[in-house]
């Protein structure tokens, strides 16, 4: 395995600060989505919040003079935490935080798995929410097994197996839909929850997705086909034959 | 003595709460703190961070909230803070009542007033 070995592009700071603007673009792009989909469940604010959050973050991105991909993450989080002014600050910009502890040693595809799930645990941890409950761990926990698993059992390159965990949060975001939002907001609504998308799941795909173009474009590769259909939890799929890896997406897709 | 902190999304809501549980609370120091810092519905954790300091004399702080970012965003103000501070779980305006009147006992310590606040939970009024 080469798991520890440096992943050059990402190891790059202005990589990972074009990662950050990347994410800025795209959310304000997508803000008035956002704040559509927070309408229909909650205070109408994530949108809002996170373009003005994820602009302050790719303006103290830029302005760092030694952006080492550590630095940036830790800048952009506390970033986030300053300027978002709702849960999104301490859910995305904390965590952030927290997990770029595990880039000491640089971007390496072990440090990344690293990365990828302390986050997720903080996330848990802050926002005390759990797979089904309606919120971004809905999406970003079978991305973050996706991904581990990915390099560790399949041993595919990072690349590779972030692009499984771009089509894995997709599949998450799809299953907000059907359930009733348990965190947040949503959850004063109880049934009435039902049938919306999670904007949380959403922003948090928006940011996994730019994530990998821009990882992509760095490592001078063409993305990697993002098929939502493919089976990226082989695990359940494996053991319950390929029926029920056909089935599964199906359930999601009244998200669109 | 120990201080409060009063977390709102809303900054007079904040206060307001302030100006209720502080005919209670002798010479406690309650701090308000809340809104977004742009004038709008929010909660920001260097703001909560600056009202725990701005409540503690040295004994500790407990800090009220109301909704689901001002829990998380108070979470990270106490990690962050040189002040021994915790979070009260109890609703926001008869906890700090309950904080302030508990606050002023002389052998009030932390846990004491903390678990006043947690006792409104309970509090029935019809």
């Amino acid at each position: 395995m080469s798991g520890d070995e440096p992943i050059e592009a990402a190891s790059d700071g202005a990589a990972v600060v074009a990662a950050v603007e990347a994410v800025a673009e795209r959310i304000e792009d997508e803000r008035a989505h956002l704040t559509e989909l927070d309408s229909a469940i909650g205070d109408a604010d994530h949108g809002g919040n996170m373009a003005r959050g994820w602009a302050a973050a790719a303006e103290a991105a830029r302005d760092l003079d030694d952006p080492d991909p550590q630095a940036v993450c830790k800048t952009v989080g506390k970033t986030l935490m300053a300027e978002v002014g709702g849960a999104s600050g301490p859910l995305f910009g904390g965590s952030l935080v927290f997990a770029s502890a595990e880039l000491d040693g640089g971007v390496t595809a072990e440090n990344a798995v690293a990365f990828a799930e302390t986050y997720l645990e903080k996330v848990e941890d802050r926002g005390d929410a759990r797979v089904g409950d309606q919120t971004m761990v809905d999406a970003l926990t079978p991305a973050v097994h996706t991904f581990k698993k990915s390099v560790e059992t399949d041993g595919l390159p990072p690349l590779e197996a972030l692009a499984k965990a771009v089509d894995a949060a997709e599949r998450g975001v799809a299953f907000t839909v059907p359930i009733r939002a348990k965190k947040g907001r949503a959850s004063y609504l109880g049934w009435r929850s039902v049938g919306h998308q999670d904007p949380g799941a959403t922003s948090t795909l928006y940011i996994l997705e730019e994530l990998l173009a821009v990882a992509a474009a760095a490592l001078d590769a063409e993305t990697p086909d993002v098929d939502a259909t493919s089976p990226t939890i082989p695990d359940e799929a494996a053991e319950g034959g390929a029926g029920d890896a056909a089935d599964a997406p199906d359930a999601g897709e009244g998200g669109d | 003595m120990v201080g409060l902190a009063v977390v709102s999304h809303s900054e007079r809501a904040a206060e307001g709460i302030v100006e209720v549980a502080a005919e209670m609370a002798g010479d406690t120091r309650i701090e308000p703190v809340g809104g977004d810092g742009r004038g709008g519905i929010g909660t920001v954790p260097d703001a909560i961070g600056d009202a725990i300091d701005a409540a503690d004399d040295g004994d500790g702080v407990v800090v009220l909230v109301d909704l689901g970012s001002a829990v998380m965003n108070a979470d990270v103000a106490v990690e962050m803070s040189d002040a021994e501070a915790v979070i009260a779980d109890a609703p926001v305006l008869e906890g700090a009542v309950n904080a302030a009147v508990a606050a002023t006992d002389p052998s009030a310590t932390l846990d004491s007033v903390r678990e006043q606040a947690e006792a409104a939970r309970g509090m029935e009024k019809l």
